[in-house]
């Protein structure tokens, strides 16, 4: 049997998510963005889903025959771009209490 | 969506999800989930996946050795791996009261078979290694105590209540409850209306709304307040298997998520009453600082997002669990405070069994919905975060 090569896609780099992963949710009736995102992790890895999203929206239009401005884009979290714990707690150096 | 049900629960979280389930195991037909909005986007998609037993009182402790049995054999029984690992809850101990009160804690959870110990600080540096033991003087270990992916579970829980003929409604809103003469007609929602006898209200920070549209009589005080989760990049595998507490550092909790490898968590910080879930930089800052006084190492580990959500509070930090007795079959399971998903499994079993059965062996009388009717409140639930 040869491998699907959906299965070697890979749609979101952050999480190592295939397209055959998002594909089969599809095909199992899960077509709402933000249960995907739950089930597979898309758009919650450090680039906070600036290239999958887009990818995403585009097979659940394409599978679900909507239209993608439709499909509503999941909420954005802060921090935009990932921050290092030591810089937001202000104490890289020296340990102010607070 | 169909214009009749035996059952309609209201709210797809973990709890109405898991009622569902538990309902249609028990052999009832014709029952029916609605959700407002999709699927966990409650307080279930926002937690901060933690299971413990270690509870500071019987009826807590024993419903959480319940439900851990349960959690082992979700995955299974569910036919969905639900990434429930026993990994642990370690408590870090600073002050020689704090000790003590861990230690009358440790007692009680024995004696009901909760295998938790007090440990050293040695022993605990064994089991988190990156830990900052400066100033703490001993620890309250349970290696049965836990962590489950709440997405997972939240589907488990709703394919498997499908296959047993469940109806789950998504984004389908409960806007009112008729009731004539102590009993419930029809649930009208957003898409049209339900004719039903028996109602379910599963929708936590919500549920003081819904006991308004049905008019419930008795004073259920559920009060929404928000509170916040973070979550770290991936780091190397292993190092924070436990859930780790640190009361000393405002309610700190934080953990490795088990098959991602960020770290995740949260403290005590808490904004409310309020339905704005709007993330805080406060919390960003503050949390990031707690956690680097626990973790040194975390200080160079990046936060990738925070996130909002509810915990739906009662004075006692317990829940509301059981039926309404002014309203022929009107049910509420309200208010789990920071404890709800942890609890799902046993008080879904619990309340399933209560209203088909019309008993349980388990402790449903302390979540008695009544109690704060009469102001008779339990002891503060250990609740963190
Ligand atoms: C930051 C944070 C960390 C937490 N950490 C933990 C933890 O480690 N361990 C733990 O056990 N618990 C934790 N909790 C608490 C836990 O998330 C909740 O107790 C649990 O998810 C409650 O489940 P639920 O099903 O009752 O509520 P929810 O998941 O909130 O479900 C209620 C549902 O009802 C729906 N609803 C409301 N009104 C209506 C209506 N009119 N019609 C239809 N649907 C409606 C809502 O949309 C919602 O989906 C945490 C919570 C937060 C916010």
């Amino acid at each position: 049997m040869t491998e699907d090569p959906k299965g070697k896609i890979i749609i979101c780099r952050c999480n190592d998510v295939t397209l055959k992963e998002i594909e089969d949710l599809i095909e199992g009736g899960i077509t709402d963005i933000e249960e995907i995102k739950r089930l597979t992790r898309i758009g919650m890895g450090p680039c906070q889903g600036r290239t999958c999203i887009p990818l995403v929206i585009s097979i659940i239009a394409r599978k679900a025959g909507k239209k993608p401005g439709e499909i509503p884009v999941p909420a954005t979290r802060v921090p935009v771009r990932p921050v290092m714990m030591g810089v937001l707690a202000g104490e890289m150096g020296d340990d102010d209490e607070e | 969506m169909r214009s009749e049900a035996k059952t309609v629960i209201i709210g797809g979280g973990i709890i109405g999800l898991s009622i569902a389930y538990n309902l249609a195991k028990l052999g009832e037909s014709d029952v029916v989930v609605l959700e407002k909005g999709y699927l966990g986007n409650g307080s279930t998609f926002r937690c901060g996946t933690g299971i413990r037993q270690q509870f500071n009182d019987e009826a807590n402790i024993r419903m959480m050795k319940r439900s851990v049995e349960l959690w082992k054999g979700l995955s299974e029984e569910l036919g969905m791996d639900v990434e429930f690992t026993q990994s642990g809850y370690l408590f870090l101990i600073y002050e020689k009261d704090e000790l003590e009160a861990f230690k009358n804690n440790v007692r009680l959870q024995n004696r009901f078979g909760v295998p938790s110990r007090i440990i050293t600080p040695e022993e605990a540096k064994e089991i988190v290694p990156p830990l900052n033991t400066n100033g703490v003087i001993a620890a309250a270990w349970n290696h049965t105590d836990g962590k489950a992916n709440p997405f997972k579970a939240v589907f488990a829980y709703a394919e498997a209540a499908k296959r047993l003929g469940v109806e789950i409604y998504e984004y389908t809103e409960a806007k009112d409850i008729r009731v004539e003469e102590g009993k419930i007609k029809t649930v009208v929602t957003n898409r049209g209306e339900i004719k039903t006898g028996r109602v379910i209200n599963a929708a936590n920070a919500w549920a003081p709304l819904i006991n308004k549209m049905a008019g419930v009589p008795i004073k259920i005080p559920i009060e929404p307040y928000k509170h916040q989760g973070v979550k770290t990049e991936p780091i190397k595998p292993g190092q924070i298997e436990p859930m780790v507490i640190s009361f000393k550092h405002g309610g700190v909790y934080l953990t490795q998520e088990a098959y991602q490898g960020g770290v995740i968590g949260g403290y005590g910080l808490k904004y409310g009453p309020t339905y704005d879930i709007t993330p805080t930089y406060e919390f960003l800052r503050g949390v990031s600082y707690r956690f680097s006084q626990i973790i040194p190492a975390l200080k160079y580990v990046n936060v990738i997002r925070i996130w909002g959500g509810f915990y739906a509070e009662t004075p006692d930090h317990n829940a509301a669990i059981g039926r309404i007795n002014e309203i022929d079959e009107f049910y509420i399971a309200a208010g789990f405070s920071g404890h709800g998903f942890m609890l799902a499994p046993a008080v879904a079993e619990a309340l399933a069994e209560f209203i088909v059965d019309g008993k349980t062996d388990k402790p449903l009388d302390f979540y008695d919905p009544y109690r704060f009717e009469r102001g008779e409140l339990r002891g503060q639930a250990l609740q963190m975060g």
